[in-house]
């Protein structure tokens, strides 16, 4: 029994070993869809992981009274209603990245990381190791949004924590020429392809 | 006619709901392997695609905003998919089990698809009118079969490739889709709403 442990190990799992993107391929849309920046990257993960929180904590509290033919469409409801939630705090909050965001924001509910989540973990186990659980994934899924929306941004912009005037950093002199391609469509999948194999490579390589 | 026109070839190839827009990447990526799963999910995405949007712009207008509902939107238009999803399969089964057979394992697999979310969505956020929208969603949906069947074609020959295998599997599909999709960035700017 080390009770402590088992959270810990939750919480972590989906970091690394797990990562939602890496590892399981999930949540590729909006992984691809919000990274042209890192601020907006980094507003998606934490709006996913509210929501992946929100989830499991309903779920997991409601896992016995949940009959097990209708699983899903509740588990699509209750997700469905804190991504309503997560809109309209953006909207109040944070018009700008809520119009970059557009409407990546509501599919946040067919993020398949979610589902996952509620379907394999916390309709199973108790409430405090689900929602650890839930975070670690959210975490894991914003790592991933991150490292992918700074190699967009500081190669397809040259510069970080853009596009608001007040914030942004030029990092390379006048004479800089941004590679655009990684600030176009094309450049996100391709980006995202050689990180998937650098991530291959290092997995090899450490033998995780 | 001519914004019909113009929303249809927009969604088709300039603003491709895959290599432009990125909705619907899982089905890309998981379905894309042989030519004929391919052309089974375009299919089911092309039918569900459109019956969503018909039925989703329909329960907007006449429903939601009469009574004050837009909050629900998110909520209402997941659970039709899903429904609809749902009503579908129990269908085809019923009435043509050859189509059944092709479709079927599709099926459910598009409520999570979320292209399907997304064109509904954005078919009542642009403020698209009926037939308009049933328009974008057709076109939508074939831009998303255009894709998926292109990429199963070059993805079969990429099987005998030789190739490092850290490459191997997702990686080197997103990259072939980073070079499809800069092959759709001709199409850029050609056509504006």
């Amino acid at each position: 029994m080390e009770p402590k442990n088992v959270y810990l190990q939750d919480l972590t799992r989906g970091l690394v070993k797990e990562n939602p993107v890496f590892v399981s391929l999930l949540g590729m849309c909006p992984l691809l869809g919000v990274t042209g920046f890192l601020f907006y990257g980094f507003g998606m993960g934490v709006a996913t992981t509210a929501v992946t929180i929100g989830g499991t904590l309903i779920v997991s509290l409601l896992r016995n009274l949940i009959p097990k033919q209708v699983r899903i469409p509740i588990f699509i409801v209750v997700v469905a209603t804190f991504v309503t939630v997560i809109e309209m705090s953006l909207e109040a909050f944070q018009p700008a990245l809520h119009e970059a965001l557009g409407v990546f924001v509501p599919l946040i509910v067919c993020n398949c990381l979610i589902l996952g989540r509620l379907e394999a973990f916390s309709s199973k186990r108790p409430v405090l190791r689900s929602v650890a659980d839930g975070l670690g994934a959210g975490l894991g899924f914003t790592l991933a949004l991150v490292i992918l929306a700074f190699v967009r941004e500081v190669l397809g912009h040259g510069t970080l924590l853009g596009p608001d005037p007040d914030t942004v950093v030029q990092l390379f002199g006048p004479n800089f020429e941004a590679m655009t391609i990684f600030a176009q469509p094309a450049g996100a999948f391709i980006a995202l392809g050689l990180l998937l194999a650098l991530f291959n490579m290092m997995m090899k390589r450490f033998n995780i | 006619m001519e914004t019909l026109l113009s929303i249809i070839f927009i969604y088709i190839f300039v603003e491709n709901f895959v290599l432009h827009r990125f909705f619907g990447i899982c089905p890309f990526l998981g379905v894309s392997r042989k030519m004929e799963t391919a052309i089974g999910m375009s299919m089911a995405v092309i039918f569900v695609m459109t019956m969503a949007t018909l039925v989703t712009w329909l329960l907007y207008t006449f429903v939601l905003i009469p009574f004050n509902l837009g909050y629900l939107q998110i909520v209402t238009f997941i659970l039709v998919i899903a429904s609809l999803v749902q009503l579908v399969e129990t269908v085809l089964r019923k009435i043509s089990p050859t189509l059944y057979q092709g479709l079927g394992i599709f099926l459910p697999l598009i409520t999570t698809n979320c292209a399907v979310l997304a064109v509904t969505l954005l078919a009542v956020r642009l403020e698209f009118a009926f037939i308009e929208s049933i328009v974008f969603a057709l076109a939508a949906s074939v831009g998303f079969s255009l894709a998926l069947i292109i990429m199963a074609g070059i993805r079969e020959r990429l099987e005998m490739a030789n190739m490092p295998d850290v490459l191997q599997g997702s990686a080197v599909t997103l990259i072939t889709a980073g070079i499809l999709s800069i092959a759709f960035l001709g199409f850029q700017g050609m056509l504006s709403l």
